[in-house]
This record gives C-alpha cells, sequence and structure tokens, in this order.
C-alpha cells in the first residue's frame, strides 16, 4: 500500500499529460512530423493516406526518427527488419514496401 | 529504420545492410568525468524470402578516473554483441526467432536501447528488472496477433537457456510482452512476465503506456517494472519544437525532453540492478537534430537517495548511418 502511496504523484503527473498535449498540439496535416523528410511527404499524403503510410507512422515513428533517405536497394531489407522489430504483420510489411516503392 | 521520402521508382531489393551509430559521450556524475567513445553496427542480412539475419554489437572504449587519490585517466574497452539472432518469416503472424535476442520485457531493452533511438544516455533504473541480461540464448515468437485500421495487438514470448559465454550470456528464463494498439488515440498499452529459472525463481511483472497523439510532436512513454525484491516506474516525454518554422530550422531541430523515475526497494539484492535504496530522479534533457543524421544530446539530472543526492550532467553526440554492404543489382 506504502508503495501505492509513494507512486501517486507520477502517476497523477501521468493522468494529467493529455491536457498538456492539447494545448501545444500541431493543428495542421503534417502527421507523426518528426523529420523535415516526414513532413513533406506525409503532408503530400494526408488528404488520403495509404495503407503503407498509416503502417510507418503507427510502428516506425513511434520509435525512431525516419532516416534522411536510403538506397533503393535495401527497401526490402528495411522493411523485413522492421517487420520482425515492430511486429509487423505480412500484410503490413507488402502495405510499408508498397509505401517505400511506389 | 524506415524512411518515407527520396525512394526512386524502382522494385524493392533485399541487399544486405550496414545500419547503426557512432558516438562521443561524456558524462560527470558525482564529480568524475568520463568520456566513452561508442560505436554500435547493425547489420540485416536477408536469406530467401523467410530468413533473416540480425546482429548489433556495441564497441565502447571508457576513460575513467584513475581514483584511490591518483590523478590522470585510465581506459576500460568493452566489446559486446547485443544480438545475433536469425528470424524466420513462418506465418503473416508468427516470425520465428533463434539465437541471442533482446529480451522482450518491457519496450526500452528492445526499442529504445540503441544509442541512435534514445533521447538520454542513461538507461531508467529499472531497466535490468525483467530483462534478466539484457538477452537471451534460445527460442522466441513473435509477431502481429491482429491487425486492423482499429486496434493491433501483437505479442513475443521466449525461452532463453542459460550460457555463461562472454559474448552470449544469459540466464535460464522465460517470459514474453503483449501489447494492444489503438491507432486512433495513438496509444499503445502492453504488459510483460518474466521467470528466472533459476536460483529464486523470481517472477517479474511489468506495464507501459505510451501515446503519441496525432498532429503533434509529443511523445510519452513510460514504463513499470516489478521484482520481488524492487519496482520502479519511469516516464519520459519529448517535444521537437517543428511547430516553430518547421523541423529544419534553427528552433524546429530543438528537442527538449524530460524523464522522471522512481525505484523503490523491498529488500537488498545486490544482482537485480536497481539502487540498494529508494531513488528518485529527474532529467531534464535538450537534442538537437543537426543535418545529416547527426544529433547532439545534452541533459541534467538530479538524483535523490538516502545513499547521497548527486547531479549528473551528460552530453554526446550521435551520427547514425545506414547504407547497403555491397552495389547489388542495377
Amino acid at each position: 500500500m506504502n508503495h501505492w502511496k509513494r507512486l501517486a504523484p507520477g502517476l497523477l503527473w501521468m493522468a494529467g499529460l493529455p491536457l498538456l498535449s492539447q494545448t501545444h498540439s500541431v493543428p495542421s496535416t503534417a502527421a507523426a512530423s518528426s523529420t523535415g523528410q516526414q513532413s513533406r511527404s506525409a503532408t503530400a499524403h494526408a488528404a488520403h493516406p495509404t495503407d503503407g503510410e498509416r503502417v510507418f507512422e503507427q510502428n516506425c515513428s513511434r520509435c525512431h526518427n525516419a532516416p534522411q533517405g536510403f538506397s533503393p536497394r535495401i527497401s526490402g531489407t528495411v522493411v523485413r527488419h522492421m517487420r520482425v522489430r515492430a511486429s509487423l504483420s505480412k500484410e503490413d510489411e507488402q502495405a510499408l514496401l508498397r509505401f517505400l516503392n511506389p | 529504420m524506415c524512411a518515407l521520402s527520396f525512394i526512386p521508382h524502382a522494385a524493392a531489393q533485399n541487399t544486405p545492410l550496414i545500419s547503426g551509430g557512432v558516438g562521443f559521450f561524456t558524462s560527470t556524475n558525482g564529480g568524475n568525468t568520463t568520456y566513452t567513445p561508442v560505436l554500435s553496427p547493425v547489420l540485416v542480412a536477408p536469406l530467401g524470402q523467410h530468413l533473416l539475419v540480425e546482429s548489433r554489437a556495441n564497441i565502447i572504449e571508457s576513460f575513467f578516473p584513475k581514483g584511490s587519490g591518483q590523478t590522470g585517466y585510465t581506459s576500460s574497452p568493452f566489446i559486446a554483441l547485443s544480438y545475433l539472432q536469425l528470424d524466420y518469416l513462418a506465418t503473416p503472424h508468427i516470425t520465428a526467432v533463434t539465437g541471442l535476442f533482446l529480451t522482450p520485457f518491457g519496450t526500452y531493452n528492445e526499442r529504445l536501447s540503441p544509442i541512435w533511438i534514445s533521447n538520454f544516455q542513461d538507461a531508467p533504473l529499472i531497466t535490468s528488472l525483467g530483462t534478466m541480461t539484457g538477452a537471451g540464448v534460445g527460442e522466441m515468437l513473435r509477431g502481429s496477433a491482429v491487425s486492423t485500421p482499429k486496434f493491433s495487438i501483437d505479442y513475443a514470448a521466449y525461452f532463453s537457456a542459460k550460457s555463461t559465454n562472454m559474448q552470449f550470456n544469459a540466464e535460464r528464463s522465460t517470459g514474453g510482452r503483449v501489447s494492444i494498439y489503438l491507432p486512433e488515440k495513438r496509444l499503445e498499452i502492453g504488459t510483460s512476465y518474466g521467470r528466472l529459472l533459476e536460483g529464486e525463481q523470481t517472477n517479474y511483472f511489468g506495464a507501459h503506456v505510451w501515446w503519441l497523439p496525432a498532429n503533434s510532436s509529443f511523445k510519452l512513454r513510460s514504463e513499470y517494472a516489478h521484482g520481488t525484491h524492487s519496482q520502479g516506474y519511469w516516464i519520459e516525454t519529448d517535444y521537437r519544437l517543428s511547430r516553430f518554422g518547421g523541423a529544419e530550422t534553427l528552433i524546429g531541430r530543438l528537442e527538449p525532453v524530460f524523464r522522471w523515475q522512481q525505484t523503490f526497494r523491498n529488500s537488498p539484492d545486490p544482482s537485480d540492478g536497481l539502487p540498494s535504496a529508494n531513488t528518485q530522479r529527474t532529467d531534464f534533457g535538450l537534442d538537437y537534430h543537426l543535418p545529416h543524421e547527426v544529433r547532439i544530446n545534452t541533459s541534467y539530472a538530479r538524483q535523490f537517495s538516502s545513499t547521497g543526492n548527486r547531479n549528473v550532467w551528460e552530453t554526446g553526440i550521435v551520427y547514425r548511418f545506414l547504407f547497403p554492404t555491397w552495389k547489388g543489382k542495377e
């Protein structure tokens, strides 16, 4: 019980964060804009987001920023690596591959 | 490992890749300064349509004061594999992993520990709870159980044998993690379980909450872990200032980060990796994202404990690289 009392300040602080975020959210179409590349591409796709874009934003972007670009020679390798690391289904893997190789 | 843009119209190729990060870090902890150059390469090599070999290593040289009244510095090298695994993509929802793999307990160990991803130099204080040595040697099944536009559920379950080999150090243990992700809320909630199958047969429980609201650069990540002798939690937030003129402006490259953590000691256990007394720590950081995949991290932490309070100042610079191992097909 004592531990829960000590945990309480942290949990309350955590519960209040949604209000903070609402105040500072960005009212634009730039989804998951952690880098400039993401912003530009995401804006272009925002009106009709593809499955691959959804997979990217919901899985890859959660942990890290996008690289500033890479060779198409390794795009299949990158996506397979992400399938394992981010626990993607095969369908999500294929959607992501189409997104990276339109 | 994903990129959104500048991919030419070409068929995807499976050329093996080299990725990772190289960095130089300094840490002043309680008045003692340590300098640490780090190289952390990642190799990813597909084999056919269903197999993938992945490995990450850490090559570290630490320079620290000699201590014991002596002046000057001494150094200590450290070379270790984080993981070396063979992945078999068995079905659309199951991947079988064999070899040395990162323990799937909580989120930090698998997702945030690479030097080019983590916001702070120091791992959270509870990182060792449930992750055993940080890696397992054996088998793991993982994948996406369900993935829809409304929600997705992913899982990982493993068994590890004991290994005392220096490069494949692991405890005999089992465990796993289940997470549910709600895309519309951008909310992930998960729970982890681990059991040490030797010695005290300790059980570990964990929970995590991640929230990265849409249309915002704000990120919240948090974890709780409980073991027989100790428990604790951490909460980390960051906010890239890209709303001020874009992500590539002077201000937009800044990313303030904050972390709050507490650990609680129930009974003595020098082997679980947590502080020997109840500890509170607050980290304030400021990251700066330079062009060409270079990032500068700075932070100040104040740690409170009955064994002594201390200040921790840290700075670092990290370059992230990613390229094919050879030319591949035209």
